[in-house]
């Protein structure tokens, strides 16, 4: 880590932390838990009110004229230089890669675009690369299995960090699954527009998470959590058992958890 | 799998096709185990990751150089061809293809066929036409003759018959050639086929094969191969038709070692592949061996579409290794028939729209979760996720309002429109977002337990009691 701390930008004061619309409505409490960690860090968090949804939705499902309108909403809610934090591979990935060639048609927009996209940070990518964040594990053994998002792992290009910091508990031993890198099949529209499909590929996915024996699955990404805890949920209710089979959260909470909260 | 020739409307029964392929254990079996196999082999050719994105970056350039002079190089790979001594032919579409290769055909008095593999020739169909002009049109290559006898199409464009057990192999063989006892030995099966083929190639008056790189300059054929049938058929009748799509040529000869090795090592994982042919004249005088006359067939069908559209223009930099399908979730829980098309997996559906057009593709370009394994293991880079992106916008957008591409908008329904635009009005309104998701948080318990095919296999969505804002103000 010694590399890596000589060529860390300099630490932020200040972050704007951009929820998502999945972590606002469907995960609220590992928007907090994400919150609480970066605060704990010293870090103030602003969290713009105003601030909705990416706009990936509608643009991975060919509705451009939507996507953008929803985009450029957002493009005004970060004035202040400080770097843009969101807990999710995908969405910081829309921000970052997609939002520039969305407004490709406008100069001004896509001077705004860029420079709200040079700014993104994945969560765990932030709390590594930027923050260069030490954890020290209060709890006991237990043993997780890490589910990294494609966006994250091929979009931005930071499956590494998840696991650096999971490395970082030394009484969390972390599984290896089988076929790690393959998506789990969520892919926004996709998983109602092609269900079988979408259904082979998590069915596939939850069982190689749960042949590991970890006691539960943690992600940077809620839209994956969403598809593999709810199969998970669903196979367990098919097959009777009353306890999850394969519980899960977001990184940001186990990590919070497993370092005594948010003192 | 269906045991019928498909013909070719992919967007009908895509859906039941795919199905029944999921729900089917033993293919779901097979098809990770080969998948599994091709990704391992093709991972140990590339042990140094900064190699291999150095060698991804060089196979790009080159084949982009190709597609910028793409007009030029193909003036000057006719010129070269012609000098020496290589008939060239320009087809528009299948079936002016077909009609030129019946023509030469019929010209030689040409009855019997012999064919190397060819995705092109898949492409127009061309056996079809063969057997109703009365020639016999043998594939020679083990796997598409494997599907020639079952009356199949090719499921992967590198290993055809990848969707065959051994066992259908050996009933298959034991029904079809005269003579043959059923064994599951998969060496004497080999042989089988051999003998067969052995025959044929003495037999053949005419032999077809496609064409990996057509080199401009020098006026050069490269015809990658393992199984040597496609040296066969390409030296031993009188007379070679090679086809290939335009979008193959290369500039320079040195352009090919790369393209060469990127392609074995992406495709099969092999370092080098057991046949490299070089084709660059008819038999000369004085030589022993090779075909007397040598033809090479340009085919269009509809590839000029993507060309003239600089982000779609990325598409004809494939080389085909497939190596997009044998990392793609997809294509390895559904196989390659469920596409209906000739091209499967993520290339597929991304080059099967422009030579179909998009009535008939629609469905394909939605059938990926955007997972973007395709784009990181492609040799030459192309993005295909962004690709399905934008022909999933040419598809859903008003007819006559996205870019001229055959079919714009087949996917366009006023319904679907008018959703997302209800979305957008709402996300794009911070107040109109707050008092949305303010009454789906608190009236949660009104979400329904159905919720289409997303509950077909998990527990339904339901928003959460409080919002994450909700949190945030009651800390202060
Ligand atoms: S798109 Fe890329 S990975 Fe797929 S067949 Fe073509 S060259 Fe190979």
């Amino acid at each position: 880590m010694t590399e890596a701390a000589t060529c860390r930008p300099p630490r932020p004061q200040a972050v704007y932390f951009f929820a998502t619309c999945v972590v606002d409505q469907f995960f609220p409490g590992a928007g907090l838990d994400a919150i609480r960690l970066l605060e704990r860090e010293g870090i103030t968090v602003h969290f713009p009110e105003n601030q909705t949804c990416c706009g990936q939705p509608a643009y991975t499902s060919g509705f451009h004229d939507e996507a953008r309108r929803v985009a450029r909403a957002q493009l005004e809610l970060f004035p202040e230089p400080w770097p843009i934090v969101v807990p999710s591979g995908s969405c910081a990935g829309m921000m970052k890669h997609h939002y520039p060639a969305l407004f490709a048609a406008d100069p001004a927009l896509t001077a705004k675009a860029v420079a709200v996209s040079a700014r993104v940070y994945e969560f765990t990518e932030f709390l590594v690369t930027v923050l260069g964040i030490t954890l020290e594990d209060r709890g006991g053994p237990t043993k997780v299995v890490l589910h990294t998002s494609c966006s994250a792992r091929r979009e931005m290009g930071v499956h590494l960090t998840g696991r650096a910091l999971l490395g970082q508990l030394n009484q969390v031993s972390v599984a290896q699954q089988e076929h790690e890198a393959e998506c789990c099949g969520f892919g926004g529209t996709f998983s109602v527009k092609h269900p079988e499909i979408s259904g082979a590929m998590v069915q596939d996915k939850v069982n190689a998470l749960r042949a590991t024996g970890a006691e539960r699955v943690v992600s940077a990404d809620c839209g994956c959590l969403m598809n593999i805890l709810g199969h998970a949920a669903w196979k367990d209710r098919q097959e009777g058992r009353t306890r999850p089979s394969l519980p899960g959260e977001h990184i940001a909470t186990f990590l919070l958890k497993r370092t005594g909260g948010a003192q | 799998m269906s045991e019928k020739p498909l013909h070719f409307m992919p967007t009908e029964g895509f859906r039941e096709r795919s199905k029944a392929v999921v729900e089917n254990e033993f293919l779901q079996k097979s098809f990770r185990a080969a998948m599994d196999f091709l990704m391992t082999k093709r991972a140990a050719q590339f042990p140094d990751a900064d190699e291999l994105e150095s060698l991804r970056r060089l196979g790009e350039r080159i084949r982009q150089n190709s597609l910028d002079k793409l007009p030029a190089l193909l003036t000057q790979l006719e010129t070269n061809l012609t000098r020496n001594g290589i008939h060239v032919h320009w087809a528009e579409n299948a079936d002016q293809a077909n009609a030129i290769i019946l023509d030469i055909c019929k010209k030689h008095g040409a009855k019997r066929m012999v064919k190397g593999k060819s995705m092109v020739s898949e492409e127009i169909e061309f056996n079809h036409a063969a057997e109703a002009a009365g020639v016999e049109a043998i594939e020679t290559d083990m796997g598409e003759y494997i599907l020639q006898l079952a009356g199949e199409k090719p499921s992967h464009i590198i290993m055809p018959a990848i969707h065959k057990t051994k066992q259908q192999i050996a009933k298959l063989f034991a029904e079809q050639i005269p003579g043959v006892a059923y064994t599951e030995d998969v060496d004497a099966l080999i042989q089988i086929g051999r003998t067969v083929l052995r025959q044929k190639f003495l037999e053949a008056d005419i032999g077809l094969s496609g064409v990996n790189f057509a080199v401009a300059e020098t006026g050069t054929l490269c015809l990658v191969e393992n199984e040597g049938n496609g040296r066969l058929s390409t030296t031993a009748p009188r007379v070679h038709v090679a086809i290939t799509g335009i979008e193959k040529v290369v500039e320079k000869l040195e352009h090919v070692p790369p393209l060469f090795s990127l392609l074995t090592r992406s495709a099969t994982g092999q370092a080098v592949t057991t046949y490299f042919n070089m084709i660059s004249k008819p038999r000369q005088p004085g030589e022993k061996d090779g075909p007397e006359e040598v033809h090479l067939v340009l085919l269009d069908n509809g590839r000029t579409q993507p060309y003239a559209d600089e982000e779609l223009r990325k598409t004809l930099q494939c080389i085909r290794c497939g190596a997009c399908m044998n990392h793609c979730p997809v294509y390895t829980h559904i196989g390659g028939h469920a596409y209906g098309t000739t091209y499967p997996g993520p290339i597929g559906e991304i080059i099967s729209p422009h030579l179909m057009g998009l009535e008939a593709t629609a469905t394909l370009p939605s059938a990926s979760s955007l997972c973007g394994a395709c784009g990181e293991v492609c040799p030459v880079k192309i993005p295909i996720p962004d690709l399905l992106v934008r022909l999933r916008s040419e598809i859903n957008s008003k007819p006559g309002s996205g870019s001229p591409l055959q079919g714009q908008g087949a996917g366009y329904s006023r319904l679907m429109t008018a959703v997302w635009r209800g979305w957008a009005a709402i996300y794009a309104n911070p107040a109109f977002y707050r008092l949305y998701s303010w009454l789906v948080s608190r009236f949660n318990w009104l979400t329904p337990a159905g919720q289409g095919g997303w509950t077909s296999v998990r527990t339904p969505l339901r928003p959460a009691p409080k919002r994450l804002r909700d949190l945030l103000a009651e800390r202060e």
